[in-house]
């Protein structure tokens, strides 16, 4: 905690304009020979760290410091629809695993829900030192009063130091609304996560589009709060033997009040997800016309795999929204993704880069996509992909083929 | 119907990157504009008001060049804006904001619903609607794909979880976050930006709040700190083939079959 001071004697001319320059906030102002600072600011101290020296100074003021020791344990929520666990649960028991052995905590699961007892034994498998749950009638369908006093519940119960959370539509509305009720730190969509020896969570994530990346620390607050993506963290083993306990948490109904009532459920017909697949073909710009998108999903078929596009094929109705990979799309971690034509802007490569192997085809040397390319290919993806399909072809025996048309989807407005 | 529409003013693009010698931010160019996903919010705030009649009212946390989007959001329909800013404010993260945001609104106007967008394209994370909703002790329901219904006391919703479309009905006062696409929005009409030129914009700043303490606003009231900020990392083993399609198409098929893909 602490205040920027600007040593006004040290400022000329000069000197504002490296600090506007250097502010990525456009924070500076100068004007009639006065430097100041104004509300875009956030404290990001890099006028003080690279700015010229001794111009702005950062003052630390004293602050109550917490009680880091009270706090123990690290918590994962239970993903759920009606029992069925979401895998990112899965995931980040395993990260939470990894976590609790540095600094020596136990593990724990937060389950509300109905009629959920049974499955909570699936959680058993990974290694969890207890699962706490919580099975009320109130709680079969998601309302954020109920879950978040769930949440609320647990926290004032157990103390965890570090809760994490898959960043599903679930979970991205519980999350803040638990941080903001315990006036406590909640990092979004972290890519990375490490705890330090003092047991302060380091979260990383990509920021301005993930042109750079941000470590975010919640030195002062606890429960430490993060969520997740799925496909991010990788999915831990399952043991044939179970360890750890459940325990069946009481609450009083009336902490489930809500002025909020489901009153219908439609479930969505099941769809491929792309993120589920092990093999990906990701159609780009390059793709001329609509019709040459037959390039991308034959290469797919041929692969036995799915394929996706990026941001500006869906715009253009080419493919539908589920088939986009990016930062505004799909994360995916298949073993094995074929770029076609894709420059590799850092929102689209935020969502596959952690692929085993990236195979990527682009004409222009220079395209960002050869940055995180195992198999740089430089070339045209009109030459190089039809003999591609009939070599993958060949080797398979499936010269006589013919596959089913690709249809192009159905635009929304 | 009185409605409240939380906007924020981004840059116009995130190209933003770090010298990798210097570790210092290259920021690149100072446009802003209304944050995308607000646009929804607001258009959608627009409709319930013409389908029901009440008011819009805008309100935005920022330093003074966010008036902009206030005007912007007049020359929509809104009916009336806010602007709250404090050097104090400086420095905040989603909590703080959440706070701030909170506090603005109840010195600003009692209201039926507050709508906000998803998320920002700068900041990226969905979390300050949610926070606000705790903040002002009302329910919230986030992910709104479809408004069904409205009355004089609830609202129903459609909204999107992973495996279903569900049909809520959400009491007043309560807050929803609505998704992308929920709505065409409108664009600003030329006619209202004379008819609102002289429109006032309401400016709050720390000391216009119910609370006053320093310490729950800006830095001082955001428990996350941004410790470093740095490069991605991006080292791996890579190999890069150039030449004719055909031999590019046989290495191809080479490596797959070695990788065991075919």
């Amino acid at each position: 905690m602490g205040k920027l001071k600007i040593n006004h004697e040290k400022v000329n001319d000069e000197v504002a304009e490296r600090l506007i320059k250097i502010c990525p906030f456009n924070a500076f102002e100068y004007q009639s020979g006065r430097l100041d600072i104004n509300a875009g600011c956030k404290m990001c101290k890099i006028c003080v760290k690279k700015g010229p020296k001794g111009v702005v100074e950062f003052i630390e003021e004293e602050i109550v410091k917490i009680d880091r020791e009270a706090w123990k344990g690290i918590a994962v929520y239970v993903d759920h629809a009606g029992g069925a666990i979401h895998p990112v649960t899965i995931e980040l028991i395993g990260k939470a695993r990894e976590l609790a052995k540095k600094v020596n905590f136990p593990v724990y699961c937060i389950y509300p829900g109905y009629q959920v007892l049974d499955s909570a034994e699936e959680l058993l498998h990974y290694g969890v030192d207890e699962v706490f749950v919580y099975d009320y009638r109130e709680l079969e369908h998601f309302r954020i009063e109920p879950y978040a006093a769930v949440f609320e519940d647990f926290i004032d119960r157990i103390k965890p130091s570090v809760i994490l959370v898959g960043a599903t539509a679930i979970g991205r509305s519980l999350a803040p609304r638990v941080a903001a009720r315990f006036k406590t730190g909640l990092t979004a969509d972290c890519t990375v996560l490490d705890i330090k020896e003092n047991t302060d969570l380091v979260q990383i994530r990509p920021a301005f589009g993930g042109n750079i990346m941000a470590k975010i620390i919640t030195p002062n607050c606890r429960p430490q709060l993060a969520t997740v993506r799925y496909k991010i963290m990788a999915a831990p083993r399952r043991s044939k033997k179970i360890s750890g306990k459940i325990t069946v948490c009481s609450m009083e109904v009336d902490r489930f009040r809500s002025g909020i009532e489901v009153i219908k459920i439609t479930r969505k017909p099941p769809e491929e997800n792309i993120s589920e697949s092990e093999i990906i073909v990701v159609a780009g710009r390059a793709i001329k016309t609509q019709k040459d998108m037959s390039l991308a999903y034959e290469l797919a078929e041929v692969l036995e795999g799915n394929f996706a596009g990026t941001r500006p094929l869906v715009e253009a109705g080419w493919i539908e929204a589920k088939r986009q990979i990016g930062l505004s799309g799909r994360t995916v971690k298949p073993k094995l993704i074929i770029t076609l034509g894709i420059s590799g802007a850092v929102q689209f490569t935020a969502g596959m880069k952690s692929a085993d192997y990236i195979f990527a085809i682009n004409k222009d040397p220079n395209a960002a996509i050869f940055k995180i390319a195992h198999f740089g290919i430089i070339g045209d993806i009109y030459e190089v992909v039809p003999k591609l399909i009939e070599n993958i072809k060949a080797i398979k025996g499936m010269a006589g083929r013919t596959f089913t048309k690709y249809a192009a989807p159905v635009s929304r407005h | 119907m009185e409605i409240i529409v939380c906007i924020k003013q981004v840059p116009e693009t995130s190209r933003v990157q770090v010298d990798p010698k210097t570790g210092v931010l290259i920021r690149d160019g100072i446009d802003t504009k209304m944050n995308p996903y607000d646009l929804f919010a607001l258009e959608t705030a627009l409709r319930l008001k013409e389908s029901h009649g009440g008011n819009v009212k805008v309100i935005t946390m920022g330093p003074p060049q966010a008036k902009e989007i206030i005007k912007e959001a007049f020359m929509m329909g809104a009916d009336e804006g806010a602007i709250v800013s404090d050097r104090k404010f400086a420095g905040a993260d989603v909590l703080a904001t959440a706070y701030t945001l909170s506090q603005g609104i109840r010195k600003f106007s009692a209201f039926d619903l507050i709508i906000t967008g998803k998320q920002t394209t700068d900041g990226d994370t969905a979390q300050v609607g949610p926070e606000i909703a705790e903040y002002l002790e009302i329910p919230h329901i986030a992910n709104v794909l479809n408004i069904i219904e409205v009355s004089q006391n609830h609202i129903i919703v459609e909204m999107d979880m992973p495996e279903t479309i569900e049909i809520a009905k959400i009491r007043f006062p309560c807050l929803i976050s609505v998704e992308k696409d929920i709505f065409e929005p409108r664009l600003p009409s030329y006619k209202r930006k004379l008819a609102t030129s002289a429109r006032e914009i309401k400016v709050m700043s720390l000391n216009d709040m119910e609370d006053r303490d320093e310490k729950r606003y800006g830095l001082a009231g955001s428990p996350t700190q941004v410790e470093k900020i740095f490069p991605p990392d991006e080292n791996i083993e890579k190999e890069t083939w150039e030449g004719p399609g055909e031999e590019l198409a046989e290495k191809i098929t080479g490596k797959l079959k070695e990788l065991k893909f075919i």
